[in-house]
């Protein structure tokens, strides 16, 4: 019989709507490599009984003849930002540790409609702030991946660092990811797999602990492309909920993905190519580039002359809004409380949240108080909003010359946990090519080009224009079918 | 821009964050480090660019102006919401004693 592990989303709903095995076999055997991977640090909670309880709901609908749901009897990972009723919820952070939620968040409710269970909470850096899984207060996850010749550690990237370990190590078959300035992108482009983050607007953030409103998106992460499309498909939708969802159709990109490129333009951003890009990423591009127009599409160089500038701007909004929704931890409605002994109200809130969040969490606050103090308003936050306006005006000017835009992921390979640590800054260098497209609201992918010469994946990253995820996928479905990339990382868990 | 360690110190009281004399000599650098690098955004002439308010342009919707008009949305879950407080009393959070 198949190794029921090796599926991916779409081979494990085609094979239980076919019989060829049941969806609590499925379960089964995710639950079991879950449980026997406790090493990558993937979970923070595991929940193989949420994920039994699914699968027998879709075997028992199947005997019965029901129509199942798009992702019926697949069990998948959701990243411990998406509050789940019942099931822990942190944010990987102390401050949140024990919060039981009352409700189910938008996205994770969807998924459980379309017959999807739960094999458990995935790790990731404290509220979404991070790029190498280092900063959850449940500790560091590990990538499936090593460095040739080399046992230490890999980072798995960040924030969606447990979903990356776990997809990549085939202990899940998907993941929810969040990404608010390369969270998905990133960590799939680190560990091999595939994630999208759609337009802004397209998956509700009802019921997922914000960090920057703005740009905060759920998308999937998964083994190809059309797992992606399924999924996404899955967890897109309007609703009412969030002030800042789309009222639009979501269309069937499952149904809809062509590998045919013909008459797409494909466009280059001369700007992308930067000091300190690794050598092998930039032969990764060119070799996108081939890619591409083996498919039929035409490759032309645009302009998007205030890359340089995203990521400080990308610096400053989100840390600004982080400090505005992180004011909610105040040891009163939810969570961790310290309240020292003779202490009045102010004296709480402080307390509390100096034990309740990680380093990397106050860094960011602290930033985000400072530009929106008085005094300092102008000259930070709404500068940087004025130059994210120029962002999305230069992608809004490249469309006129180009379809889709193809960009590395991520400046460089994943690297080993504990190796950025000492300068935030050069930690925030992670997400470079990821940001732009963030602050722009945009479509972005990132596929798996190949290996390293340190047998280290690399990604590409797609990015479209609003609401064209349809083209995103299909571009990226282009460079899977031609980049073969089937590596998996050696068992060593 | 740079900050004192004292402007650190006010900083964190304003998000009330406490810090301790060693955390907030670490801090220090660390922000320093960042504002100076976000000091480039200044080089831009953004004179005539209205600053960003919306990503993707939307309308902000409006419901009927009745009480709980759509369930969804609907109200009236006192319970739930004091579920996870670290002292609900009596139907309410519970505070330390904020008046003398």
């Amino acid at each position: 019989m198949t190794e029921l592990t090796n599926l991916g989303v779409k081979a494990i709903r085609d094979g239980v709507a076919a019989g060829e095995f049941t969806a609590r076999e499925v379960a089964e055997a995710f639950n079991a490599a879950v449980a026997a991977a406790a090493e990558l640090n993937a979970f923070i909670v595991t929940t193989p009984d949420h994920a039994l309880a699914a699968a027998d709901a879709v075997d028992a609908k199947r005997a019965k003849g029901e129509q199942l749901g798009k992702m019926a009897g697949v069990p998948i990972g959701m990243k411990d930002l998406f509050a789940t009723k019942g099931v822990q919820t942190t944010a990987a952070s102390h401050i949140l540790e024990g919060f039981l939620p009352q409700y189910e968040s938008t996205v994770s409710q969807n998924l459980w409609d379309a017959g999807c269970g739960m094999l458990g909470k995935l790790n990731l850096d404290q509220f979404a702030m991070g790029s190498s899984n280092e900063t959850s207060y449940f500790g560091n996850v590990s990538s499936p991946w090593k460095k040739e010749g080399t046992n230490a550690a890999m980072s798995p990237g960040g924030s969606s660092g447990g979903s990356s370990s776990a997809v990549a190590a085939r202990i899940a078959p998907a993941a929810t990811g969040t990404d608010t300035g390369g969270s998905i992108r990133q960590p799939a482009a680190f560990t091999g797999i595939t994630g999208i983050k759609p337009t802004y607007g397209r998956c509700s953030r009802w019921g997922v602990v914000a960090f920057a409103s703005s740009l905060d998106q759920a998308g999937p992460m998964a083994r190809n492309v059309e797992d992606c499309a399924i999924m996404l498909g899955a967890m897109a939708g309007f609703d009412p909920k969030d002030a800042t969802s789309l009222q639009m159709d979501v269309p069937d990109w499952e149904t809809a993905l062509s590998a045919d490129l013909k008459g797409k333009r494909i466009g280059i951003p001369r700007e992308y190519r930067m000091d300190g890009t690794d050598a092998e990423i930039l032969e990764s591009w060119e070799q996108g580039k081939a890619w591409l127009r083996d498919a039929g599409a035409e490759i032309v160089d645009v302009s998007l002359p205030h890359t340089k500038y995203a990521l400080p701007a990308y610096y400053i909004i989100a840390p600004a809004e982080a400090s505005s929704n992180l004011a909610r931890y105040d040891g009163v409605r939810y969570g961790l409380r310290d309240l020292p002994e003779g202490a009045n109200l102010q004296d709480m809130y402080a307390a509390t949240r100096a034990a309740g969040f990680g380093d990397e969490v106050k860094r960011r606050v602290l930033i985000g108080t400072y530009v929106l103090s008085a005094g300092f308003y102008d000259a930070y936050y709404t500068q940087a909003q004025k130059i994210r306006a120029l962002v999305a005006q230069d992608f809004e000017r490249a469309w006129g010359a180009c379809d889709l835009i193809l960009a590395p992921t991520t400046p460089t390979a994943s690297f080993p946990l504990g190796s950025l640590n000492e300068d935030p800054l050069t930690m925030y260098l992670n997400d470079v090519f990821a940001v732009p497209a963030s602050l722009a609201g945009l479509p972005a992918m990132s596929v798996p080009a190949g290996l390293n010469k340190d047998g280290l994946p690399l990604g590409l990253q797609l990015i479209g224009k609003p609401f064209d995820e349809q083209g995103v996928l299909d571009a990226g479905l282009a460079i899977e079918q031609r980049s073969g990339f089937e590596a998996m990382p050696e068992r060593w868990w | 821009m740079s900050v004192t360690r004292e402007e650190v110190a006010k900083i964190a009281s304003l998000a009330r964050i406490r810090m301790e004399a060693g955390e907030l000599e670490r801090m220090v650098p660390e922000l320093n480090n960042i504002l100076d690098w976000v000091e480039q955004l200044s080089e831009v002439d953004t004179s005539g660019v209205e600053p960003m308010t919306a990503v993707i342009p939307n309308t902000l919707r409006l419901r009927d102006d009745v009480v709980d008009a759509d369930p969804k949305t609907a109200g009236g879950r006192r319970d739930d919401v004091l579920a996870n407080a670290p002292a609900a009393e009596h139907g309410f959070f519970g505070v330390p004693k904020v008046i003398e």
